[in-house]
């Protein structure tokens, strides 16, 4: 039996952010790691001979300013040009629409007033996310007992709100809960540009663009920023494994133990209070603060069990609604596809099949019921444009999103998956002709997949869905948002907590600047 | 119009189908549910006085509710307890779920022992109090005023138990006062005699088994009898044989609790609001804002709502206590207003009496602390005696006095005496 200080139980981003934060303000850090390495879902790894992909995560929009400054990745290798910043092509038989820059600072490939259009709705949508901004590096407001800091906090978002005048005031708490697809029914013409926004809102989400509150996907997405520009978005030269390499450096340098092949089986308690963990192996590791940067469900009801919480809070956490929605293509091409209509500059950008909001809708529609698309939408990039290591000489990886792929798949898995596949092989080839014949290797993850393979329940990226009922104070469960749980020493640090998924580190770096504050 | 939509006849077979179904609809025209022994019960039911015990028809009083009183101090008191909730909880791990769930130590409790317990949410307000009879190393059976099987299954998440809900399929009998125990051992349950206070024991009764232990809900001499359903009349009809030179009388709720009361025996929705129940917010009661702090057992591994009661009291945020009063005058105060200095409202009775055998008027009350804890001088109640269609305001001295009101030694004399 050995003690630590502080043990961080899963070495996923969040948990190596929250570890490094912790470090750095002087406590002795252990991070137990059950992969045979460090990332979680944020890695880079080899899935056909000589082809590399992002895990899960491909693309980087949202790591949190406060974590870039607070762990120095800059120093750590992680530095963003604006030349960097990834276009958005929307795919379509009418040709592609493009967003440049950061989320469509330049819209090309539609008429001059969809593009005076979109600039008006690309500054509100903007305003209006920035609004909410500010909420993703705090702790949730604490309703039982909120501290003056807290309650002043809330007070500048009041003002924030005030600051952006009457008529824009009305409309932010107008449009705030509605879905996506009506409000840009209300400002837009092109349905490219409103299916690359419908898709981009219900990335990730059991939602449909006309599902209400499917507008707050998109505040969500704009909320994050890259190089100091919201909306835009990169790809990480390595893949994502760099960003949890960069964030694994900065936590070493400040004097992190990390144990990978580590799982943890049970986290002990005694009189209400987390003592330490029991490994697999049955050694046990006790410490004055436990961190579990894994899922929250998971953590409670595999890990502390049931027996040690009250039966409401069991009751709140089985509830917490976790079934992914959408899968992983990682495809290993001989040669880098074509898509039809796109230049070169747009083959190294983000490809979206969202031809219009009702296609992405119509993709939406069988989920509900236990059944994949027929006609999924997907996001594509093709990583070894940017990265030429990432895949043989003259070959090419492609690395897509594709929605909609419900968890409980009615017929199983086993049986669905070869038939997804073709379906969205045949996605593809309909946007760029003779991909198929290319494929070296595919793999397709479904959420049953990721599930199992990245340890998350439901195979949900978010650890959690990100809907309103989901998200602040109700994140993970009401009365506990704020990263501490009933049990003493016992704190949440994962996408599961507030505010939520994606490469942001955000939850990491509150958990860790909670549990010092409340020197726990 | 009618003829217009309903061109064709419908069939035979859906016109059974619908009988049918309007059969299985029918028990709205029960307004409320009898028990087991209601045939019995309806034949002594002189006074028609009926009340709503969880959807049962229950009587209020049968014949006379003085004198069904004093047959529970005098002679013995035959209660239908059928109505009562009732849980069979079942399984290697019953006793961790038990403890998980109540707030005594359930290890402690023997098998074929019982006692007295109370359940809370996660933020330590009571969800009820009950009795926990421990009829095996792995078999319970929870008795409760309100329904919890929506809250007993989830806690029950974890653990390797079944928890099935048995009201209707278990009939209840209470048998109290002094000569209870002659009228059991006169009735031929042989070994009767051994049960001392929350001993229970299954004796043969009408080729199957009846539970019988040593508990009671008057402070009195008394047992409980827990039968199937089928068997209820049958236990009925043997006890009320042997009993007939003992006094035996049915009673209704009204002169059982008059007996609780002296007791000291608070009852759920009645003393305090159940946490599921209350609308307001500061109606929900911690277990030591009802005299129920003594269950609380921190020696034991975690149980529901454990955290917030240790908070509570290390913050000091318990702001109710609930108190024994003995009043001056002989006017029952019940819901009166509790005073300080006669100006200041600090609480509310929620049972009064006089008691006969007290020879005291005696009151359970809630009051707002420290007013019942540190500070019990000078309080008053205000009574409205009702005097000729004239509202009499009497402001009357309360004193807190420890509870239970009366204490009888009959009620634990081992062996129990013959009367």
């Amino acid at each position: 039996m050995t003690s630590s200080e502080t043990i961080v139980i899963g070495g996923g981003h969040n948990g190596l952010v929250a570890a490094a934060a912790l470090a750095k303000a002087g406590r002795k850090v252990l991070v137990l790691e059950a992969g045979s390495e460090v990332g979680g879902a944020a890695r880079t790894e080899e899935f056909a001979p000589g082809f590399r992909v992002s895990s899960v995560a491909h693309l980087l929009n949202r790591l949190h300013p406060d974590v870039v400054k607070a762990l120095d990745l800059d120093k750590h290798g992680l530095q963003f040009a604006r030349a960097d910043f990834m276009p958005s092509v929307a795919l379509s038989k009418d040709g592609p629409l493009v967003l440049h820059g950061a989320y469509g600072e330049v819209l090309t490939g539609t008429n001059s007033s969809e593009q005076s259009a979109w600039k008006e709705l690309r500054a509100q949508l903007l305003r209006y996310a920035g609004i909410l901004k500010p909420f993703l590096s705090r702790r949730p407001p604490d309703l039982a007992g909120m501290s003056l800091r807290e309650t002043a906090s809330l007070g500048q978002t009041a003002l924030a709100l005030k600051k952006l005048g009457k008529e824009d005031m009305r409309d932010f708490l107008r449009v705030l809960l509605m879905n996506v697809a009506d409000l840009l029914d209300e400002q837009l013409a092109d349905i490219r540009l409103k299916g690359l926004l419908a898709f981009d809102a219900t990335l990730g989400s059991n939602l449909g663009p006309r599902s209400p509150t499917s507008l707050l996907g998109l505040y969500y997405r704009l909320a994050g920023e890259t190089g100091g520009a919201a909306g835009a978005q990169i790809f990480p030269q390595g893949g994502m494994g760099a960003v949890a390499a960069a964030i694994r450096a900065a936590a070493e340098k400040a004097g992190v133990t990390i144990r990978t092949s580590t799982p943890v089986a049970k986290i002990i308690v005694e009189k209400g209070r987390a003592v330490g963990v029991a490994l697999h192996t049955g050694e046990v590791l006790r410490a004055r603060t436990i961190v579990s940067a894994i899922n929250p469900a998971t953590t409670f009801l595999d890990l502390v069990g049931p027996r040690e919480i009250d039966t409401g809070f069991v009751r709140k956490v089985k509830n917490i609604r976790m079934k992914g929605d959408a899968a992983k293509l990682n495809l290993a091409l001989d040669r880098p596809p074509q898509f039809t209509g796109v230049d070169a500059a747009g083959h190294k950008g983000r490809l979206v099949i969202a031809p219009s909001p009702d296609h992405v809708e119509r993709a939406f529609n069988p989920s509900k019921y236990g059944e994949f698309s027929p006609e999924p939408v997907m996001e594509i990039t093709l990583p070894s444009l940017a990265d030429p290591s990432l895949a043989p000489s003259g070959a090419c990886v492609l690395s897509a999103v594709v929605q909609y792929a419900p968890y409980a798949l009615k017929e199983g898995w086993d049986a669905g998956k070869p038939k997804f596949l073709k379906a969205i092989m045949a996605q593809l080839e309909a946007y760029a002709p003779g991909i198929g014949k290319s494929v070296v290797h595919a793999e397709l993850l479904t959420p049953a997949d990721i599930e199992t393979r990245y340890r998350m329940p439901g195979g949900h990226w978010h650890h959690g869905e990100l809907q309103a009922d989901q998200m602040l104070i109700s994140r993970p469960v009401s009365g506990w948002s704020g990263y501490d749980t009933p049990l003493e020493g016992l704190f949440l640090a994962s996408a599961g907590s507030h505010p939520g998924g994606g490469v942001s580190g955000a939850p990491g770096l509150n958990a860790a600047r909670r549990i010092i504050a409340m020197k726990g | 119009m009618a003829q217009a939509i309903r061109k064709k006849p419908l069939s035979k077979t859906v016109n059974a189908a619908v009988s049918a179904r309007i059969v299985a609809q029918d028990h709205f025209r029960t307004l409320r549910l009898g028990t087991p022994f209601q045939p019995r019960i309806d034949a002594l039911a002189k006074t028609q006085d009926w009340y709503n015990w969880a959807g049962y028809r229950a009587p209020n009083s049968l014949w006379n509710e003085e004198l069904e009183y004093f047959a529970i101090r005098s002679q013995a008191a035959v209660f239908d307890i059928s109505p009562m909730t009732k849980y069979r909880i079942e399984g290697p791990d019953a006793e961790a779920f038990l403890d998980r769930v109540t707030l005594r130590d359930v290890a402690k409790l023997r098998p074929g022992r019982v006692h007295y317990t109370a359940w809370c949410d996660d933020e330590g307000f009571v969800l009820d109090d009950g009795t926990l009879f421990r009829l095996s190393p792995t078999r319970f059976r929870l008795c409760s005023q309100e329904r919890h099987l929506p809250w007993l299954l989830d806690s029950a998440i974890g653990f390797d138990v079944s928890v099935a809900e048995e009201t209707e399929a278990v009939a209840g009998l209470a048998l109290q006062g002094p000569t209870s125990f002659a009228v059991l051992r006169d009735a031929g349950f042989a070994g009767v005699e051994k049960l001392k206070i929350f001993d229970l024991a299954d004796l043969p009764h009408d080729g199957g088994t009846v539970g019988i232990s040593r508990t009671g809900f008057t402070g009195d001499l008394g047992y409980e009898l827990f039968v199937p359903a089928d068997r209820a009349l049958s236990l009925w009809d043997r006890l009320m044989t042997a009993g007939q030179l003992r006094g035996i009388r049915a009673i209704g709720y009204t002169a059982l609790n008059r007996a609780r009361l002296e007791a000291g025996l608070i009852v759920a929705n009645a003393d305090f609001t159940t946490a599921e129940h209350a609308i307001r917010a500061d109606r929900l009661r911690l277990p030591d804002e009802i005299g129920l702090g003594f269950m609380i057992d921190l020696q034991k591994g975690h149980f529901n709502g454990r955290r917030a009661i240790l908070e509570a009291r290390a913050k000091r945020k318990l702001r109710h206590v609930l108190v024994g009063l003995e009043i001056d005058g002989n006017i029952p105060a019940e819901h009166a207003i509790v005073y300080h200095k006669k100006s200041q409202e600090v609480g509310l009775v929620s049972a009064a009496m006089w008691s006969p055998m007290a020879k005291r008027n005696i009151a359970i009350a809630s009051l707002a602390r420290p007013y019942g804890d540190t500070m019990v001088e000078d309080l008053w109640v205000e009574i409205y005696a009702m005097r000729e269609l004239q509202h009499q305001k009497l402001m009357k001295r309360a004193k807190v006095v420890a509870r239970p009101f009366i204490k009888l030694d009959r009620r634990t004399a081992n062996p129990p005496a013959d009367f």
